[in-house]
């Protein structure tokens, strides 16, 4: 099948009063990269959908090959070359990689019967041609989310996908899973094939597109290629105005340590020991940045000091209180506050409103509830005041959290966990899925908090994120803390070596793949 | 030998749950709740005795019983599937309007409120050397038991084996997923709640006709003690049958117990204390599919 010419013409798509998509153009010729971005519910994600069949555009049209289309279901697109890989993965956790994969067109022997064996070796096939390794009989609950994403791609390209969405398919990447995902796109269109890619990250752009479209408040605010743009002038048609860079950070001794840890072992959901022995201490005006990659112990870390999980050794103390093994509430109490990495699971409650998702967790202080009760009227009027500062968009105290886009889920967390006067804060990947102008606000709240006294551990998978707000850093591999330095005593490549166990002063084995480790720039 | 007649014997009462349980697991596979299982078959059983009653042929009795099965299982999906009612409500509400219709119907029909009269039971298929067995002979003559025990095979493996089976354990699991794929979640919901239907009501027939009769509320909360079992069986069709054979070795050792000094009632709950670990992870851990009670909304 050659791959068609797909054209996306005025399509505009409403959401009751508001218009998430204004008569928005887009071209998509034969084996390119057109990269689509956009602030927080700019309409990325809306406009996908359209085009994808997942939601029908109020006005506008879809043209492919030069004749008009409609696609009322996913599989109307699906039937024309298109293929998607959605923000949030669409895989079938307890079937296996070779069941997700050929769900729909299964491999049949007679009388219905299933051929497990014909799919698996299929599967093996696409995913050997196109080189997206993956065991097709491992089930999806056991994939990291790298390989979770290269089902999804097989997904698609099993069912003859030559157009490939892929929406924000980085963002929950390691550095090295991107590069491995860069190379299996260049492939792609190499063969001829088609590529969308939403994404946060300009310096992605320039790596990968040939062609890209600005989305801003649903309207397009710029379409070029890559080629005769640059990252500052994109980021200025995303936001209006050029971000400013970072401030200058203010030099101050760090105070009393706020959050120490001693000697912590914490065991993951197999019982494995995933941190071992870690100790170390943040303290007051200091922000501790922990480098690693992801899967080395920096999950469970976060949980354990969050009190979700209790230590299989060693202490914990926040404030100067002895919290290891107690419930998260007391965690809390003693001043924690924690944007976790799990915006849905962990940050929100989807059914709920964003004013009662503002006081999760807050409940018994005596401004937002006496007693049984909630605040009511007042409660929302306060929302509304921090809804505004984070930029939530809609800043509307009684719309659900479900309902928000991905970046806008994210600032409501920060709103609540950064305001509520913690001393010290967790911030696990807080500016992931979120957009340039979220992400410099988050990071100057965070240096703000700093400022202001707080301790603040901060795990990222961005280096650049880490080199720019850390005071100290620490490296994680393996559960162990295998490197302290600072900032301005390191850069992206170094981290990356220690990182992976490479480093020559580490005492941890070597790994057997090799490459340089790459850090994808986030805010180049 | 008596071992062989108390095993017989405890075979014999695990029919009915085992029917219902895999019938429920079908259903729950999907993503629907099937708490109503005790009116389906209450209903299943009532429609037997009408048939069977009627034309004086049992074979007429167990096809009533499978229509009323599927009748009210379609009233079941029609509310949680097509208009997404809660599943938990929608099952109670249908054991409770099977509870009160079969009483109406009994007084109605019969002119009794407590039991009808007697009707024909399934005549015996005699496999040659098999109907002769010692102990079991009889048991592995009942139609029921043999259809039942080939039902465990067939139901697990389409559950597992074929296009149908893996499309409703999607559905069940992830059914946004499965819509995308182009598979209609309702459809395959339908077919889950449905197969459960016919199930349930030949387990109401198998009661009917191992009784010979109705008597109001017959079933006695045996849907709730199959819906257990299916749990206990970690919705595996096998699984759920296997349970239900160790509940009714409990319900047999019990009526054989029955007079003498040790306290049956102990016995009486073991399905329930057996149910509480399995939920409670300590026989393995039981783990509902994910979307199961949730109605499929392809608007959100
Ligand atoms: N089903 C829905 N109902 C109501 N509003 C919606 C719905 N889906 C999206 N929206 C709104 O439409 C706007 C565009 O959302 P969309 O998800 O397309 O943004 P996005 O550009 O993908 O953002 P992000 O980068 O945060 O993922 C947002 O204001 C969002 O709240
Ligand atoms: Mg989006």
């Amino acid at each position: 099948m050659s791959t068609p010419h797909v054209t996306l013409r005025g399509i505009t798509r409403r959401f009751g009063a508001l218009v998430a998509n204004d008569r928005v153009t887009l071209e998509l010729p034969p084996g390119e990269i057109h990269a689509l971005v956009g602030e927080n519910g700019a309409g990325k994600s809306t406009l996908m959908k359209v085009l994808f069949g997942l939601l029908q555009p109020d006005e506008g049209e879809i043209v492919v090959d030069g004749r008009n289309v409609r696609f009322a279901d996913p599989q109307a697109a699906m039937r024309h070359g298109l293929g998607m890989v959605h923000q949030h993965f669409m895989l079938v956790d307890t079937l296996t990689v070779a069941e997700n994969v050929t769900l729909g067109r299964e491999t049949q022997a007679r009388f219905g019967l299933l051929a497990p064996g014909d799919a698996e070796r299929e599967v093996a096939a696409l995913a050997e041609r196109h080189r997206l390794p993956v065991d097709p009989k491992a089930r999806i609950s056991q994939l990291s989310v790298g390989a979770q994403q290269r089902v999804e791609i097989l997904k698609a390209l099993y069912r003859g996908a030559r157009v490939l969405i892929l929406d924000e398919p980085t963002a929950v990447l390691t550095p090295q899973e991107v590069d491995e995902l860069f190379a299996v796109l260049r492939a792609l269109v190499a063969e001829g094939v088609s590529i969308v890619l939403i994404t946060h990250k300009l310096a992605e752009v320039k790596a990968l597109a040939s062609r890209v479209t600005v989305l801003r408040g649903g309207k397009v605010a710029g379409s070029a290629m890559v080629a005769d743009t640059s990252i500052e002038r994109m980021a200025e048609l995303m936001v209006g105005h050029v971000p400013a860079p970072l401030t200058e950070r203010s030099h101050r001794a760090p105070g009393a340590p706020l959050l120490e840890v001693q000697g912590l072992e914490v065991r993951d959901a197999r019982h494995l020991p995933a941190v071992r022995d870690v100790s170390f201490a943040v303290r007051s005006g200091e922000i501790v940045g922990i480098a690693g990659v992801e899967g080395n112990g920096q999950h469970e870390l976060i949980e354990c000091l969050a009190g979700l999980c209790p230590p299989a050794r060693g202490a914990v103390r926040i404030a100067g209180v002895a919290v290891s093994g107690h419930s998260a509430r007391e965690h809390r109490a003693a001043g924690l506050a924690h944007i976790p990495s799990d915006r849905l699971h962990r940050g929100l409650v989807p059914d709920m409103s964003l004013a009662e998702n503002l006081v999760l967790g807050l409940q018994r202080r005596p401004d937002i509830g006496t007693g049984p009760w909630l605040g009511g009227h007042t409660l929302e009027d306060a929302s509304r005041a921090r809804l505004q500062e984070y930029d939530v968009r809609p800043p509307d105290p009684r719309a659900f959290a479900g309902r928000l886009s991905g970046g806008n889920q994210q600032k409501l967390i920060a709103a609540r966990e950064l305001t509520q006067g913690a001393k010290a804060i967790l911030a696990a990947h807080p500016t992931r899925g979120v957009d340039l102008g979220a992400i410099d606000f988050i990071h100057r709240r965070l240096l703000a908090e700093r400022d202001a006294g707080r301790a603040v551990l901060l795990v990222s998978s961005e280096l650049s994120e880490i080199l720019a707000l850390s005071d100290r850093i620490l490296v994680l591999y393996e559960g162990r803390i295998v490197h302290e330095t600072t900032p301005a005593a390191t850069d992206e490549r170094t981290l990356g070596l220690h990182m992976t166990g490479r480093a020559s002063h580490t005492d941890a084995p070597l790994p057997p793949r090799n490459g340089t480790p790459h850090a994808s720039g986030g805010l180049a | 030998m008596d071992v062989l007649l108390f095993a017989a014997a405890a075979v014999r009462i695990s029919v009915p749950y085992a029917l219902a349980a895999m019938g429920a697991s079908l259903s729950e596979r999907g993503g629907v709740v099937c708490i109503a299982l005790e009116g389906l078959m209450l209903n299943g059983a009532l429609a037997y005795t009408l048939g069977a009653h009627a034309t004086q042929n049992p074979w007429i009795g167990v096809l009533c019983a499978l229509l009323a099965g599927l009748a009210t299982a379609w009233l079941h999906a029609e509310a949680t599937v097509r208009f997404r009612a809660d599943q938990i409500t929608t099952g109670l509400g249908i054991n409770l309007l099977a509870a009160g219709l079969t009483r109406f119907v009994l007084v109605r029909v019969f002119h009794s409120s407590s039991n009808s009269p007697r009707v024909p039971g399934l005549p015996e298929w005699r496999i040659p050397g098999v109907a002769d067995l010692p102990g079991v002979g009889e048991l592995l003559s009942s139609p029921l038991v043999l259809i039942t025990l080939a039902l465990v095979v067939l139901v697990h493996g389409l559950l597992f084996r074929t296009v149908f089976g893996l499309r409703l354990r999607s559905i069940g699991e992830r059914p946004e997923a499965a819509a995308t794929l182009g598979i209609s979640v309702a459809r395959y919901r339908f077919a889950g709640v449905l197969l459960c239907g016919l199930m349930a009501g030949l387990a109401g027939a198998y009661l009917s006709s191992e009784q010979h009769s109705f008597t109001d509320g017959m079933t006695g909360g045996r849907g709730y003690i199959a819906l257990a079992a299916m749990i206990v069986g970690k919705w595996n069709p096998v699984g759920a049958a296997a349970a239900c054979l160790l509940f009714g070795a409990a319900e047999a050792l019990q009526i054989k117990l029955q007079g003498s000094a040790f306290p049956s009632e102990l016995l009486q709950a073991l399905p329930y204390v057996i149910t509480m670990l399995a939920l409670a992870g300590f026989i393995g851990r039981a783990v509902a599919p994910r979307a199961v009670g949730t109605p499929y909304d392809p608007e959100s």
